[in-house]
């Protein structure tokens, strides 16, 4: 199993090479760069009536500002440099403000982890039950009822579900029950209790927290259900049956813990998103997570935070895919390790 | 060889799939917005169907066709014309007698549901049910384009890895792993927001980074298929290598494609109306779902600007979900009753 993991590694880093390598060259080859972005909104500002020794010395500081950044250099240098400061974790500073990428993803990285351990965790303990009680009552009426009603809140856009919450739970001009952004109220004091900064954390979180939830729950719950229904067909399920179990005992001790296996390396692939992050629920609610980070940054053409944070996620995600499969592995002895690749 | 067998089997499939409501009432709400999509001109337009004037009868909307196809040009007699202000002499206006790409400052911005505006208007007084309907042909060719984008190159790449196996599938493998761990929404963020503003850009970007689930897909149905004896036979009769895989394989594994195709159309919508929401890719001009969504959440009194919209996403996407779960149900021969 460790020969077949450290292979499995070895196997990742050309995965990530080409990752970053592509979200790279896509920056690096769109037009326009954001030294040009930033001059625009400051010295170069009415540009069309400079003169022509301003204009001059308007390219000149542009082009001074690109070594500084080392925008000049041929792009497979600029690449190396980049990959050669990543190998001891140094992710480059941003454009934007000269401070470590690592440092401002690292200060947004807990609220965006707390905010999706909470939906995710949610998401399992509404998903699960959900998915047995649909399997179990498979065809009566409520269960196609229940069906129906999250298969529609899977195709819900989240981004109108947040705007819709926005306007109507938090204060737009009808009830004011939840905070409109950010995660802590106004008079916040560091200071307060626990259980109080609890509380006052939790009202905040509340709102982005379904809008993480609900789609994640109703997707988990058709796998969930599907998962169930495969596994009553086994033949070890008319067995336990045929020996005269109580269906209950079938149900949950029998197919239940089949079914559950698919359900573990789905928490494997969630991890990516765990740091990922939501962009648009983050904008929507305006929390200062990793999310919110990297659309700014790529409205700002920041290259260092893209790349750091593409760096980090796709990292997450090849780790998780790696987790997937060992944790199947482990958690069913019929996949052997040798050709888990099909 | 697709003779009799594949004709019941269709009926077959046919047959299980009817017995589904939900999906044929989905397939019934696709077919409507593809008409409500098609005919958008005919529903919502700022020109009349037919205009009097000076005893002389015009048809304005097919001038119109005619023109953009470079087939005809303008009657001198209707340039510049405002077909809204002519003396009443007959006129036929469709429904919804307005334009979302022509901003009237003379109507109310911001103006909430009324007979005037059914839908109500956004911020520049442009009709948002205009805007609706309009936005549906957007939309819809957004999502099939996409779709047939990702079918294209996902069929494509996958039949192959899947026919050749070996060092190919080992090489494409890589490229599949690829993509499966890029963070694809943030990719398309990136991409969408360093490229120019445009309609074409945001279809080839949701194309060409949603194609892996397709590719993995089909890669799996080829190597099922490409060891059965019809293939041998086919190699056998000296059939080339892209006949076997694209008229002998590839009709075998169609029907399941079909399926994966349905949920591309749903997320590509969804992708489509999401950068719109976001302001990125598409241009500040063009009125979709997304953006009209978009301007209610600065303007949070505006609750018909994030309904409607939002609704007409939610039912789009949720028709083409529910289209492709009932005919995953019909094809699987397990759940044959």
């Amino acid at each position: 199993m460790l020969r077949y993991a450290l292979r499995r590694v070895l196997l990742m880093i050309p995965t990530f090479v080409g990752i970053t390598f592509i979200a790279f060259l896509i920056m690096h080859l769109a037009p326009g760069d954001p030294v040009e972005l930033y001059f625009h909104g400051g010295l170069a500002a009415g540009i069309q009536g400079a003169s022509t020794e301003r204009l001059a010395d308007i390219q000149k500081a542009k082009e001074a500002e690109r070594r500084r950044l080392g925008l000049d250099r041929p792009l497979p240098v600029q690449y190396a440099v980049w990959f050669e400061r990543l190998v001891t974790l140094d992710l480059g500073e941003s454009f934007k403000d000269n401070r470590p990428v690592w440092d401002k993803i690292r200060e947004r990285l807990p609220v965006t982890i707390t905010l999706n351990l909470v939906s995710i965790f949610l998401t399992y303990l509404i998903a699960i039950p959900l998915g047995i009680y649909s399997s179990v009552r498979a065809g009566s009426w409520p269960e196609s009822l229940l069906t129906t009603s999250v298969f529609m809140l899977y195709s819900l856009p989240s981004f109108w579900v947040g705007t819709l919450i926005l306007i109507y739970f938090c204060g737009g001009d009808y009830f004011l029950w939840f905070p409109p952004a950010g995660l802590h109220s106004l008079d916040y004091d560091p200071s307060w209790p626990l259980l109080r900064q609890l509380r006052d954390y939790s009202w905040h979180i509340a709102m982005p927290v379904v809008c993480e939830t609900y789609a994640a729950f109703a997707a988990l719950s058709r796998y969930m259900r599907s998962s169930m229904l495969e596994n009553a067909l086994q033949d070890y399920v008319r067995t336990a049956r045929a020996k005269g179990l109580p269906e209950r005992v079938v149900i949950l001790k029998h197919i239940l813990r089949n079914s559950l296996i698919p359900m573990v390396t789905m928490l494997a692939d969630l991890l990516p998103s765990l740091i990922g992050g939501s962009v648009i629920i983050e904008t929507i609610f305006s929390i200062p997570g990793i999310g919110q980070l990297g659309y700014q940054a790529v409205l700002a053409r920041d290259y260092p935070v893209v790349l750091g944070l593409f760096a980090i996620s796709s990292a997450l995600t090849l780790v998780g895919i790696l987790l997937a499969d060992l944790l199947l592995a482990v958690v069913d002895p019929r996949i052997s390790f040798g050709r888990a690749e099909q | 060889m697709n003779n009799e067998r594949s004709q019941s089997y269709r009926a077959l499939v046919w047959r299980q799939f009817r017995k589904n409501r939900r999906a044929v009432a989905s397939l019934y709400g696709i077919f409507a917005l593809l008409g409500v999509a098609l005919f958008a001109d005919l529903i919502a337009n700022d020109m009349p169907y037919y205009v009097v004037m000076n005893g002389r009868t015009y048809f304005p909307i097919a001038i119109d066709y005619g023109a953009r196809l470079g087939l005809v040009s303008w009657p001198g007699a209707l340039r510049g014309v405002d077909f809204k202000k002519l003396p009443n002499e007959g006129a036929l206006f469709p429904p919804i007698p307005y334009l979302p790409r022509r901003a009237d400052l003379s109507e109310e911005s911001f103006s909430p549901p009324t007979a005037r505006h059914w839908l109500g208007t956004d911020q520049l007084g442009r009709d948002v049910a205009s805007g609706m309907v309009h936005g549906a042909r957007i939309s819809l060719t957004i999502g099939i384009v996409v779709a047939g984008i990702q079918l294209t190159v996902g069929i494509l790449l996958g039949g192959l890895a899947g026919y050749y196996g070996g060092w190919v599938d080992l090489a494409l493998s890589r490229v599949f792993e690829l993509m499966l761990a890029i963070p694809t929404f943030f990719l398309i963020l990136t991409v969408a927001a360093v490229l120019p503003p445009s309609i074409y850009n945001v279809m080839a970007i949701l194309g060409l980074t949603g194609w892996i689930g397709v590719a993995r897909f089909v890669r799996s149905e080829f190597f099922k298929l490409r060891g059965l004896d019809f293939v041998t036979a086919a190699r056998g009769l000296g059939v080339s290598s892209s006949a076997v895989m694209f008229r002998h394989i590839l009709p075998n594994a169609l029907a399941p494609v079909l399926v994966s195709a349905s949920f591309s159309v749903a997320s590509a919508i969804l992708a489509e109306s999401a950068l719109s929401f976001l302001g990125i890719g598409v241009p500040a001009d063009l009125v979709t779902w997304g953006s009209i969504l978009a301007v209610s959440e600065q303007n949070t009194f505006a609750w018909w600007l994030a309904v409607f919209p939002g609704f007409a996403i939610f039912a789009t996407v949720t028709a083409y979900n529910l289209f492709g779960d009932g005919l995953r149900d019909a094809l699987d021969p397990r759940l044959k009753v």
